[in-house]
């Protein structure tokens, strides 16, 4: 692939004109290409590769995106998902640059596996929302399910925490890996150490992202764990004191 | 003009002349609050709901949901005698014949699909009525057929231009029938009278006579009128004086309407706005409650609920469900900036809650962005707990059409009583395309059913090659199709006329010539495909194209690419000029509408294989929809790209039919609320016409198709109507499942 200016090119998997449950209202979703987690359960495989995607360029990302203020502009806006959006940060800063000039809402879909640079900095300074995606709240259970352990995405929301901005917590509720009773219960103090948490989500996994593996001839580790089910989801939410 | 019956209202110009808007503008009361008022049914109200729910059951139990005909009796307003549900119990009288759900024989518009239809429904037609119709009155249909050229016949045999109403009734004409409760029939009368005074001429012109005998005729149906009424103990030569009078006013109007004609469409108009004025008055007065109002609104809807005609089982298989267009236009805004909400427009979307979603009426919000926020937010609900509603742009359509037009049929908009349609079906042009490419042979039956033209001859397909041909093929199609419509619509005239609605008309009216296009989006597709990518046709041993491969990729309609949705753009402004070049009976003003109907499925039955990769037999997207799976940007984009049409070329009206699932409009119903009124604002503020919103999930709807007895109301939209999606046929059903639902893992 050719060589692109990062600051205004991005990598693009794919757009998604009409999202509603990633951010408040009306959501345009733009989903980058390249990952760095192995999530066993990820349901878009299929973006993890740094070399796949498409470049767009800025211009043409935010032409888009303005195609569609008439329906974002009441209560909605725009979110930035993956893949890890925050691997192509230089971008994003030009991008929610533009948007905070009209005053678009910024969201950010992210693991937090980051290190705090001043560029993530920057970006985050002009993101009206974070909605971070806590892998696992035990270290080495963290390093099995995904890869890598959490220290780096818990500073993260230290420092959201920290500068006053806000986000919505997130966890997918895989049985058998990140439903344990103890893991939650520490995940709900870490979760109350936090001053800008506005609300905590858990998804439950699904299976239905398990094609994507195959398709791409990679084997599904999860294979045998069934779908969370409303009734696991409930015990998880009292757990964690959300009903 | 002064009755008593008028007490109480404020004056103005309407008691001088007929002018029902100026009544309304003088006296309704904008409601903005929200929805808390409403009340539930009333102890009648469940019994006599659960009468016709009993009846409903019988119905589908019966041979082609048809619970009984009337095999003998020639349906005209007076024809039976009064019918009931359960006379002490109905607060609105009043019945097609003389039983609930009996359907009467209206053989004006052709005595074959009478004899079909009874066939079909295993019962015979009465001899002497047959006997009468074949040999003593022509029909409609006959009057088409001594009049058909061979051209428009191979054309219409073809499948080019299809769904022509030259066999049944025309429909589409929307009759004042808020006329009949503000005036009484004995001024309606009065200044028809005056109308036949003007027109005694000198010049007795063939216009002139003709004009004197319609109006003669509707007099003549004003009169009937009254003596239907009359059957039901009522005498309506005056004005309604309360709320309950003015419903029953205004619903004998309409039932005589849909006595006299069997039209494809027999819309209501727009008449909860109106109505509420008299609801006002009594609530004011104390002679009724909240609940008293509501029920009144629930034995009206009921009516509405059991309008019934017969049809055959392909005419079913067209227009699928068995649907009237009982269309009513609810809201939307005055041109002083008063919202035209009333406590009543609540009322009658209440309905939905109180009996249950039901197609039919056929209810329709007039949206604008300036609509109470309450409001919207109650429409909003609804829409999602039913699927039973569907939008249209006021803030794009009063531009033109002021704040007193109504929808007939799905998407047609017409100026109540100043305007009518002569309803024109729809021109294949995605079968046009095919024939420019083949020369005007029919892809599927190989015959030469155009003159003939030079076909393609190339391997590949060159873009500009292709447009000069389909740019002729439309040239040919659009005068074919113009003389068909004159045709029908001159007969339709002649021995079908529609007296009664026509009665509550002014007499200068406006009249459109309302063609249509079926298979935009496949003409889009397939042009884009030729321009943006390389296709190449396959021929069969005749060497005609039967077939194409296409090399690489092309921009797809439905995505909010300006590539390709210009195509589409074009192809609507071309075919309108098109039509324009040819003249219409009664200087008739030609529109157009995207809109299927059902009809996208059987269109796309008769369609060979298209250059877009779509294959023979495959349905084509409803109305303005893109094909199934083509749109890959999510929801919004499609909107944009169907926003784009222009509604000023295609005033008849653009419909767009919208499925998603609950998870993906919101996570809770707060939400999906938000995010559907926001949705709405968007579609519509970019200039989309119309939206047809349908909430379920895919798994609803497969478990509904194998247990349909638990299913009895699950009531779903395509394309401009509702249906009871137990009723369509199994292809329908799987049309509706495959369709683009919007949903997200």
């Amino acid at each position: 692939m050719e060589k692109k200016d990062l600051k205004y090119f991005a990598k693009v998997h794919s757009i998604d004109s009409f999202g509603t449950v990633d951010g408040p209202g009306i959501r345009f979703v733009l989903f980058l290409q390249g990952c760095n987690l192995q999530c066993k359960y990820c349901h878009n495989r299929d973006t993890w590769d740094i070399n796949g995607g498409t470049y767009k360029s800025l211009d043409e990302i935010y032409e888009k995106i303005i195609k569609y203020k008439n329906y974002i502009y009441p209560n909605g806006g725009v979110t930035v998902t993956g893949g890890e959006p925050l691997l192509q940060v230089s971008f994003l800063i030009n991008l929610f640059k533009k948007l905070k000039d009209h005053n678009i809402h910024t969201c950010i879909d992210t693991s937090g596996m980051v290190a705090i640079t001043n560029d993530i900095k920057d970006l985050l300074n002009m993101t009206d929302l974070v909605l971070l995606d806590i892998k696992h709240i035990d270290n080495e259970k963290c390093k099995s399910l995904v890869g890598v352990g959490n220290s780096l995405e818990l500073n993260f929301a230290r420092y959201l925490s920290d500068n006053n901005i806000s986000m919505w917590i997130r966890q997918v509720l895989v049985p058998g890996f990140t439903d344990d009773k103890n893991d939650l219960l520490k995940l709900k103090s870490f979760i109350d150490s936090l001053k800008t948490v506005e609300k905590v989500e858990l998804l439950p996994y699904h299976d239905l992202g398990a094609h994507k593996w195959s398709a791409l001839g990679i084997n599904y580790e999860l294979k045998n764990v069934k779908p969370a089910s409303d009734k696991d989801i409930q015990r998880a939410k009292e757990i964690l004191g959300l009903t | 003009m002064q009755f008593k019956e008028w007490n109480g209202f404020k004056t103005g110009n309407w008691q001088f002349e007929i002018d029902v808007r100026d009544f309304i503008q003088k006296n309704y009361t904008p409601y903005t609050g929200d929805h808390q008022f409403l009340k539930g049914t009333t102890d009648k109200t469940n019994k006599l709901w659960n009468e016709v729910l009993e009846l409903y059951k019988k119905e589908h139990e019966s041979k082609g949901n048809v619970l009984e005909i009337d095999e003998k009796t020639i349906s005209t307003i007076t024809s039976h005698e009064a019918g009931y549900i359960d006379k002490d119990l109905e607060m609105i009288v009043g019945l097609q014949t003389d039983k609930p759900l009996k359907r009467a024989i209206m053989p004006f518009g052709g005595i074959r699909i009478v004899e079909k239809s009874c066939e079909a429904y295993g019962k015979e037609l009465d001899k002497e009525v047959e006997n009468i119709f074949h040999n003593y009155r022509k029909t409609h249909n006959d009057g088409v057929f001594d009049v058909y050229t061979p051209d428009i016949r191979r054309a219409r045999s073809s499948h080019l231009i299809t769904g022509l109403p030259d066999g049944y009734g025309r429909g589409r004409i929307i009759g004042d029938y808020r006329r009949v409760a503000l005036y009484g029939i004995d001024y309606l009368i009065q200044e028809k009278e005056q109308e036949l005074d003007i027109l005694d001429v000198n010049e007795f012109t063939e216009s002139i006579i003709r004009e004197r005998e319609e109006i003669r005729e509707q007099i003549k149906a004003l009169q009937k009128l009254k003596v239907m009424a009359s059957k039901y103990g009522f005498d309506i030569s005056l004005p309604a004086s309360n709320s309950q009078e003015a419903v029953q006013w205004l619903y004998f109007g309409y039932l005589g309407a849909i006595k006299d004609q069997n039209g494809a469409a027999m819309s209501l108009g727009r008449t909860s706005t109106f109505l509420d004025i008299y609801f006002e008055r009594d609530l004011k007065n104390g002679t009724i409650t909240e609940e008293q109002a509501q029920e009144i609104m629930d034995h009206f809807i009921m009516k509405l609920r059991l309008v019934r005609f017969l049809r055959t089982p392909e005419y079913n298989e067209l227009f699928s469900g068995d649907p009237v267009w009982v269309t009513e236009s609810i809201g939307g805004m005055g041109i002083d900036g008063r919202t035209l909400v009333t406590k009543n427009s609540y009322r009658i979307l209440h309905s939905l809650e109180n009996l249950g979603p039901a197609p039919e009426p056929n209810l329709t919000i007039l949206w604008s962005e300036n609509l109470p926020e309450n409001f919207k937010k109650y429409a909003a609900s609804l829409s999602i707990k039913t699927s039973s509603i569907q939008y249209e742009n006021d803030d794009l359509m009063r531009v033109t059409l002021g704040d007193d037009y109504g929808i007939a049929c799905c998407v047609s908009p017409m100026k109540l009583g100043k305007q009518m349609q002569f309803f024109g079906a729809r021109a294949n042009l995605a079968k046009t395309l095919l024939y420019a490419i083949n020369g005007g042979k029919d892809e599927l039956s190989g015959k030469q059913i155009t003159p003939k033209y030079e076909p393609i001859t190339s391997e590949y397909l060159d873009y500009n090659e292709v447009m000069e041909k389909f740019d002729q093929m439309m040239e040919y199609v659009a005068k074919i199709y113009i003389k068909a419509l004159n045709a029908i619509h001159y007969m339709h005239d002649k021995y079908s006329y529609e007296a009664l609605e026509m009665a509550l008309h002014d007499k200068e009216i406006v009249r459109t010539m309302a063609c249509g296009i079926a298979g935009l989006s496949v003409v889009a597709d397939s042009l884009s495909a030729i321009k943006y990518a390389k296709v190449k046709t396959i021929r069969n041993e005749n060497n005609m194209v039967v077939d194409y491969e296409i090399e690489g990729t092309f921009p797809q309609y439905g995505n909010d690419d300006d590539r390709v949705d210009q195509i589409a753009i074009d192809v609507v402004k071309q075919f309108l000029t098109k039509l324009q070049r040819h003249q219409t009976y009664r200087n008739s003003k030609h529109t157009l509408s995207i809109l299927t109907i059902t009809s996208n499925v059987v269109y796309g039955k008769a369609t060979g294989n298209t250059p877009d990769g779509r294959n023979s037999g495959d349905p084509f997207g409803p109305g303005a929809n893109p094909l199934h799976g083509r749109d890959t940007t999510g929801a919004l984009a499609v909107m944009n790209s169907i926003a784009k049409l222009p509604f000023p070329e295609a005033e008849d009206g653009i419909s767009y039919t919208f499925s998603i699932t609950p998870g993906t409009l919101g996570k809770t119903d707060e939400q999906r609320i938000s995010n559907l009124v926001n949705m709405l604002d968007g579609y519509f503020k970019q200039t989309g016409h119309h939206i047809n919103v349908n909430v379920f999930d895919r798994q609803l709807l497969e478990d509904a198709m194998e247990h349909p007895e638990k299913y009895p109301q699950l009531t779903i939209r395509v394309s401009g109507y509702a249906v009871h999606f137990t009723k369509l046929t199994r292809e329908q059903q799987l049309d509706v499942i495959n369709r683009t639902i919007h949903e997200k893992i």
